[in-house]
């Protein structure tokens, strides 16, 4: 996949360097889409994580279960 | 800054190198249990690094005598997140700060699925959290039928943050079965206006004393490294020992991008430290959690020196909107430092 935009910063990957956003993804979710730099709709659990971008859909990270079968 | 001065105890030179408020705090709250004034507080908080292992030590040895050796584990969830309409300077969840927090609902079934996976981990307390005010009806709402599928799938203790309350709020929480209300005083009194302008810290305290009164356990605490002095941080400190909260949960500040606060420095891990263990003394019999931004600030060696130094309860797994340490890595810890967890009967 295509990272044309930072996960938590939203400013495009190749107009300065992210080693600090990189770094700092460890211990955060996603907030922009890297496709489209939408922000998306996270929803962080004691588990995990889910990212929703309205446009190319949702992300998970961690050890999400949906209960819904979503 | 100004530091305390270790003295010598018999003036020869010869016999071991002591800190007056650490002698003090020996006698006074280790041996008889009361805790620090806010003027011992700020000497504790005043002691330089070579100081911080004794700090320490007196520290552990009062959570040792008056709270015991077992760690209460809790997980947290954000039931509703972003969007809130108050301007606290700290938080990505502002609605009137550009922070990429975007607002979102937690469906029942996943609320509890995360307290089903929160009690997996070992812990007996599920903390549900709500970026508000206060909680309107619909909030009010989803607590009821969330609270009631929760006791119905998982035991587990239930405690909710939601802001502040009205009277009827307060009782309806405490008939719902939440046996714990969190409310943060976030900071002390003199600084508060300097980290929230849409309410007042007196707003907090009269949810807070609401709360009390209706027989729930009372939650306080807040963030430290947020700009305040050293004066204020024993200033709060003392503020929380005269409210007496069962539990104070401590924040080190994550600066969040798009905040007010968001190019804050992170807190020094020796300031932090100093933070637990002085808050330890001031509030001898109280648990004190480990809440959010210990991983920045601390990192791994940090945690378990201050759970050696004065804590006694930890946050387990992700926060509200960051990530924390795995849960596995804390409860492996927590055996490594024969530290058991609290069981669940223990809390009832």
């Amino acid at each position: 996949m295509t990272e044309d935009y930072c996960a938590r910063c939203g400013e495009p990957r190749d107009a300065g360097e992210h080693l600090a956003c990189d770094a700092a993804l460890v211990l955060e979710p996603p907030r922009y889409c890297v496709r489209c730099r939408r922000r998306m709709v996270v929803q962080v659990v004691p588990t995990g994580w889910t990212a929703r971008c309205s446009e190319h859909g949702e992300l998970r990270g961690g050890d999400v279960v949906d209960p819904l079968g979503r | 800054m100004t530091t305390t001065h270790p003295t010598d105890a018999v003036g020869d030179g010869t016999a071991a190198v002591g800190y007056p408020v650490l002698e003090v705090a020996r006698d006074q709250v280790l041996d008889r249990g009361e805790g620090l004034d806010e003027g011992q507080v700020l000497a504790v908080l005043r002691l330089p690094d070579d100081a911080l292992p004794e700090l320490l030590e007196v520290a552990h040895e009062v959570r040792m005598r008056w709270c015991g050796p077992e760690v209460e584990v809790e997980g947290i969830v954000s039931l509703k997140t972003g969007g809130c309409p108050e301007d606290c300077h700290f938080c990505s969840q502002s609605g009137l700060f550009s922070s990429p927090v975007r607002s979102a609902w937690l469906d029942i079934p996943s609320l509890v699925q995360a307290a089903v996976q929160t009690a997996a981990t070992g812990a007996t307390e599920f903390c549900i959290v709500a970026a508000v005010r206060g909680p309107d009806e619909r909030l009010m709402a989803q607590m009821r039928e969330g609270v009631a599928a929760i006791r119905a799938a998982v035991d587990i203790n239930v405690a909710a943050s939601l802001g502040m309350l009205t009277q009827e709020q307060v009782d309806e929480l405490a008939d719902m079965g939440v046996h714990r209300y969190n409310h943060n005083l976030e900071t002390s009194r003199s600084y508060f206006p300097n980290v929230v302008t849409t309410h007042t810290w007196e707003e907090r305290w009269s949810t807070l004393e609401m709360v009390r009164d209706a027989g729930l356990e009372v939650c306080c605490g807040g963030i430290v490294g947020m700009g305040e002095t050293l004066e204020q941080r024993a200033e709060f400190a003392a503020q929380l020992a005269e409210l007496a909260p069962h539990e104070v949960p401590l924040n080190f500040l994550n600066p969040r991008p798009g905040t007010p606060f968001g190019d804050e420095p992170v807190l020094p891990a020796t300031d932090a430290l100093r933070t637990i263990a002085a808050f330890r003394l001031a509030l001898p019999r109280t648990i004190l959690r480990y809440a959010g931004g210990r991983e920045i600030t601390l990192g791994d060696l940090g945690t378990r020196d201050g759970l050696l130094g004065g804590i006694n309860a930890v946050i387990v797994g992700n926060y509200l909107t960051t990530l924390g340490r795995p849960a596995t890595d804390d409860l492996a810890l927590l055996a490594e430092l024969s530290m058991p967890v609290k069981a669940l009967n223990a809390t009832l």
